[in-house]
């Protein structure tokens, strides 16, 4: 029980990481991207091919594929999706399946679309078995770094300048603008810090949830779980709804593996009922 | 148009046959004697406009974003082909069947999608169809789970005529299929050209002030959506009932987007961009596909950025460029 506990934890917390630059775009520039998934893929073919090619270090891997998630951001905001944030959302859906499209054929033809695995290192491999729980050692250290992260995140957000313009920027875009605020410059950052941390989640569960070029699609409705649950305006919304998720689906796959994603779809259409603007959206903050 | 005439003259105008429609329709129905070694594609081509002219009903007139379309069509086709299986092989009474259950779907699903803003409406969709697949997989002793349910023996086609044995060629299905779409074509016309269908625009347009000129907005969002669930099951009780088989496929993900991406390329809001678009898209996919399968979805991928970039509105409306302006 505790078992599943600890794993659906991890679980969630990745999925925190990998969806929150989806709930920043969605709730800062209001665009729907749908191949925010692929930013997670390349992040993990990255540290797949980093490690089982050249022999990268598995700890060396994972700023990489943050990096070069974030560079594939900030290369792309600029000349594609900056265009897209006025367009309407059926535009922006057909670009970014689009997208998703293209990267799920890319990724077939250049590395193949066999099922992907890396190595983590022998000193993250088994379980601490404590009497009541055992304990994965990776998954505690996704629980340990993605925490660091959303604490890291959560200080920027709240404490640094940046992260104050970046609230306003999401509040009111024009009025931010009119304030001498460099809206592009803040859009761009945060795509591409989005896109990093989109990376560094793919990477880290390549382990756990699997690789292959597929990823984005797979996934893709679980990235946009979290932000329509979580509400995109805050960024502990997301983070408490990736944990509901993260258990939910744990736990549901292990009592009532007959009836799988079932529980989670259903779930979610439920809370969107009852809160169509998110389970922890500020009040007045409908978009 | 001038301002003496009253409305009902005006909905009159517009609902008035165009020579391009005409011309349309004449073509489909001449497709069948002129090609008849293509029958298997054009009844492809036939399934997917009916499927798309569904969406148009829903996206294109009354405005929902909808990223689950798929739920309609693989839920007439396995209503088909069960129906098929275990009551009766007659086609046209498993057809009535899907497309009376695929409305009790729709009319159930557009109570989810009256709240909330277009991610909202997207993920319920999407929500929606990824329930429908996970039950047709875990249901394995009803549906056939991952193997589609196979060995659909249809029974023959009671018509006037006579009845017509199904062949492998595919001419009488192409011919059930045409008929079916001509058929929902002229229906959902008469109904777009209705008072009701220029209401559906309206509340596209602008739903708050839809509102308070006093349209019930709910009420019409259900009606159009049964309806557009209705054609869709339609769709997939044709492409169960002429392909011999449901498979799980039908509610993928890949098929709501296919369907958006035909409809899209044909032009939303006119009725016959589905068609068009499903012309098109079945004929690039042949081209391309037979020069590369397996890559053929990084060039739609390719085609819909570029299709965005550009602005589906300039290249995607024939009608813009034949129209005499007014």
């Amino acid at each position: 029980m505790l078992t599943l506990l600890f794993d659906g934890i991890a679980y969630g917390m990745l999925l925190f990481v990998l969806a929150v630059g989806l709930a920043v775009t969605l709730g800062l520039m209001n665009f729907i991207n749908l191949a925010h998934g692929a930013f997670a893929m390349a992040g993990g073919y990255v540290t797949v091919l980093l490690m089982n090619r050249l022999g990268v270090p598995f700890l060396a891997c994972l700023p990489l594929a943050f990096l070069f998630s974030a560079l594939l951001g900030a290369a792309l905001e600029p000349l594609l999706y900056r265009r897209m944030y006025a367009k309407h959302h059926l535009d922006q859906v057909l670009f970014s399946i689009g997208i998703v499209f293209m990267a799920v054929t890319g990724v077939d033809y250049v590395v193949g679309s066999m099922q992907q695995n890396i190595q983590v290192p022998a000193w993250l491999q088994g379980r601490f078995a404590i009497e009541w729980a055992g304990i994965g050692k990776y998954r505690l250290f996704i629980i340990v770094v993605c925490a660091a992260l959303t604490l890291a995140l959560q200080w920027v957000l709240s404490r640094t300048r940046f992260g104050s313009q970046l609230r306003a920027a999401v509040d009111d875009p024009r009025v931010a603008g009119g304030l001498g605020l460099d809206v592009n410059r803040i859009f761009l950052l945060t795509f591409a810090v989005g896109s990093g941390l989109a990376g560094l989640g793919g990477a880290l569960g390549a382990e756990i949830l699997g690789l292959d070029p597929s990823f984005p699609l797979k996934f893709m409705i679980y990235f946009l779980i979290v932000c329509s649950v979580g509400g995109t305006t805050t960024i502990t919304g997301p983070l408490l709804a990736a944990l509901l998720l993260g258990i939910a689906d744990v736990a549901g796959k292990y009592y009532v593996p007959k009836l799988g994603a079932f529980i989670v779809y259903t779930l979610m259409i439920v809370i969107l009922m009852l809160r169509p603007q998110g389970l922890f959206a500020r009040a007045g903050s409908a978009k | 148009m001038n301002f003496g005439t009253g409305a009902a003259e005006v909905l009159r105008a517009d609902a008035r046959w165009r020579w391009w429609e005409l011309g349309l329709l004449a073509a489909l129905a001449a497709s069948w004697p002129l090609l008849p070694t293509h029958a298997l594609l054009l009844n492809e081509i036939a399934i997917l406009a009916l499927f798309a002219l569904s969406l148009d009903l829903v996206l294109g007139y009354a405005g929902i974003v909808s990223l689950g379309h798929a739920a309609f069509f693989g839920f007439g086709a396995y209503a088909a082909a069960l129906f098929a299986k275990l009551v009766m092989p007659d086609p046209l009474l498993g057809l009535v069947f899907a497309i009376a259950l695929a409305a009790l779907l729709g009319a159930a699903c557009s109570l989810l999608i009256l709240r909330g803003s277009d991610l909202t409406r997207l993920m319920v969709t999407l929500g929606v169809a990824s329930i429908l697949y996970e039950l047709a997989n875990k249901l394995d002793w009803l549906t056939g789970g991952a193997d589609g349910l196979q060995g659909v023996v249809m029974g023959p086609l009671i018509t006037p005529l006579g009845s017509l044995e199904f062949d492998l060629a595919g001419r009488v299905a192409l011919a059930y299929s045409l008929v079916v779409l001509f058929a929902v074509l002229l229906l959902v016309r008469r109904l777009v050209h209705s008072p009701f269908g220029f209401s559906l625009q309206a509340l596209r347009d602008n739903r708050l002030r839809a509102a308070s000129i006093g349209l019930s907005v709910n009420a019409r969002l259900f009606a159009v959506y049964t309806v557009a669930a209705a054609i869709a099951g339609a769709a997939g009780a044709l492409s169960a009932q002429t392909g011999g088989f449901a498979s799980l496929d039908g509610f993928d993900f890949h098929r709501s987007a296919e369907v958006l991406l035909v409809l899209v390329i044909g032009g939303t809001g006119y009725l016959y961009g589905g068609i068009i678009g499903a012309i098109v898209f079945k004929l690039l996919h042949d081209l391309i596909s037979a020069w590369t399968p397996q890559y053929w979805n990084f060039w739609l991928g390719l085609f819909l950025v570029v299709l965005v970039f550009v602005g589906r509105e300039r290249i995607t409306r024939p009608r813009t460029w034949f129209r005499t302006r007014r």
